[in-house]
């Protein structure tokens, strides 16, 4: 169960933006995280991730305290263990596929099954600057999971992906999601992208 | 012709750019981080040998590290160094003197790397260490390789700090540009020659090398 309440102001176009949020996640839900631009979704997944400080409120995650304004407790992102995917990818550019994932993890057997539900056995020793955005999207998406997270925050994780391999990819999600108890907060714009997955849905309203 | 002022001008800028390549890459990387009064004070500091005269800098140090003042009188009683006409010195005014050409290029390597590549290795659990280390480093190499070679030939043309603070000591502090002046004033045209066309070539091969790395090294997917 994640419970978060949560303010931070946000710089806006126009002066600034407020994003309020206060949501409670059961385990194992779905979440789809929409909004029109510059609402703060990305905001919210940092703010979870350890990556952005709220300005106040609480984040609390299976009982234990990540953030807190008043007890002043703020843990930092490697104590979380959240598998991230960045919008941007944030692919390492000096690493071959394979070693993105090495980096994350010791498990090769891990590695190989992760490669294998990215499609990316064959392009295990190349680096990003040589995958297609669809592969450098993959590649974010197996990297955030190979640390085995509980919970996985993805930023618009198959923007760059055909409808097929999405649709592919997200059924393989769907069960490793299963598999792994893994809570999952998607921001996505595509409305029709999650169905069949997403168990719940936060719009973030200007 | 004697070569000792060659070879000691290459141990300078050796070691030069050996200790800044150690004290110049943590400082960049602090600089690259967020602003503030403090840095900005720094980095001014830092930066301020590009634009002085040498011979200012050089008096300074002359002035600060002399044994009869405060602080020269001070490290030798203590521990029995001398930075005036010594090799020491020479080195302590070339790190002074060639490190905005080491921090300057390798704070904008590390400020154009995007933010999410070291919040990405903090999710997997790395530290701070462990991202600067596998992922911020290797990602600034050609900057750090440009920076690293022209500290190097920054130092072999030294020449105002060097004579305030080294002097002409032949196999102390006597490097390859000093020689080429103290030939010109002895009228001894032919060794001037002689160790102008050596720095000129060494110079001339570091700098187009330099250019030729980044010319033909593969474009980065940060572009």
């Amino acid at each position: 169960m994640i419970e978060i309440v949560v303010e931070k102001k946000l710089k806006a176009y126009k002066g600034l933006n407020t994003l309020q949020i206060s949501k409670e996640i059961p385990e194992g839900a779905i979440l789809r995280i929409t909004g029109p631009s510059g609402v703060g979704k990305t905001t919210l997944l940092k703010m979870i991730a350890g990556l952005a400080t709220p300005d106040s409120g609480k984040i609390i995650v299976d009982g234990i305290i990540w953030f807190d304004d008043a007890k002043k407790i703020n843990l930092p992102p490697q104590q979380r263990h959240i598998g991230f995917v960045f919008q941007d990818y944030a692919l390492f550019p000096n690493m071959t596929v394979k070693q993105h994932l090495e980096y994350a993890t010791t498990d090769a057997e891990w590695i190989n099954r992760l490669l294998a539900i990215g499609m990316l056995e064959n392009f295990e020793e190349e680096k990003p600057a040589h995958l297609s955005g669809g592969q450098q999207q993959r590649l974010s998406v197996l990297r955030a999971l190979a640390i085995k997270p509980k919970l996985l925050l993805m930023d618009e994780p198959f923007s760059a992906l055909d409808i097929k391999t999405k649709s592919g990819l997200i059924m393989q999600l769907k069960t490793l999601f299963a598999e792994l108890d893994i809570t999952a907060l998607i921001v996505s714009h595509n409305p029709q992208e999650l169905d069949g997955i997403s168990t719940d849905e936060l719009d973030l309203e200007q | 012709m004697d070569l000792s002022p060659v070879w000691l001008t290459l141990k300078l800028a050796g070691i030069t750019t050996l200790i800044l390549l150690l004290v110049g890459l943590p400082l960049a990387w602090w600089l690259s981080k967020k602003r503030s009064w403090f840095k900005i004070l720094i980095e001014a500091i830092i930066t301020m040998p590009l634009v002085l005269p040498p011979s200012v800098l050089g008096f300074y140090l002359l002035l600060g590290f002399s044994p009869q003042n405060g602080l020269g009188k001070w490290l030798q009683q203590t521990f029995d160094v001398r930075f005036v006409f010594s090799f020491q010195g020479l080195v302590l005014a070339s790190v002074i003197y060639s490190m905005p050409f080491m921090v300057s290029p390798v704070k904008s390597a590390f400020q154009q790397l995007p933010l999410s590549l070291s919040q990405a290795s903090y999710t997997l659990g790395k530290t701070r260490w462990q991202t600067f280390v596998h992922i911020l480093l290797p990602n600034i190499k050609p900057s750090l390789l440009t920076a690293a070679v022209l500290t190097f030939a920054h130092t072999l043309g030294e020449f105002g700090v060097v004579l305030m603070i080294g002097g002409n000591i032949p196999g102390v502090t006597r490097v390859a540009s000093i020689a080429v002046y103290d030939s010109v004033e002895q009228m001894d045209y032919k060794a001037a020659n002689n160790y102008s066309l050596v720095l000129f070539a060494i110079t001339f091969i570091m700098v187009i090398s330099v250019f030729m790395y980044n010319k033909y090294q593969s474009k980065s997917p940060l572009e």
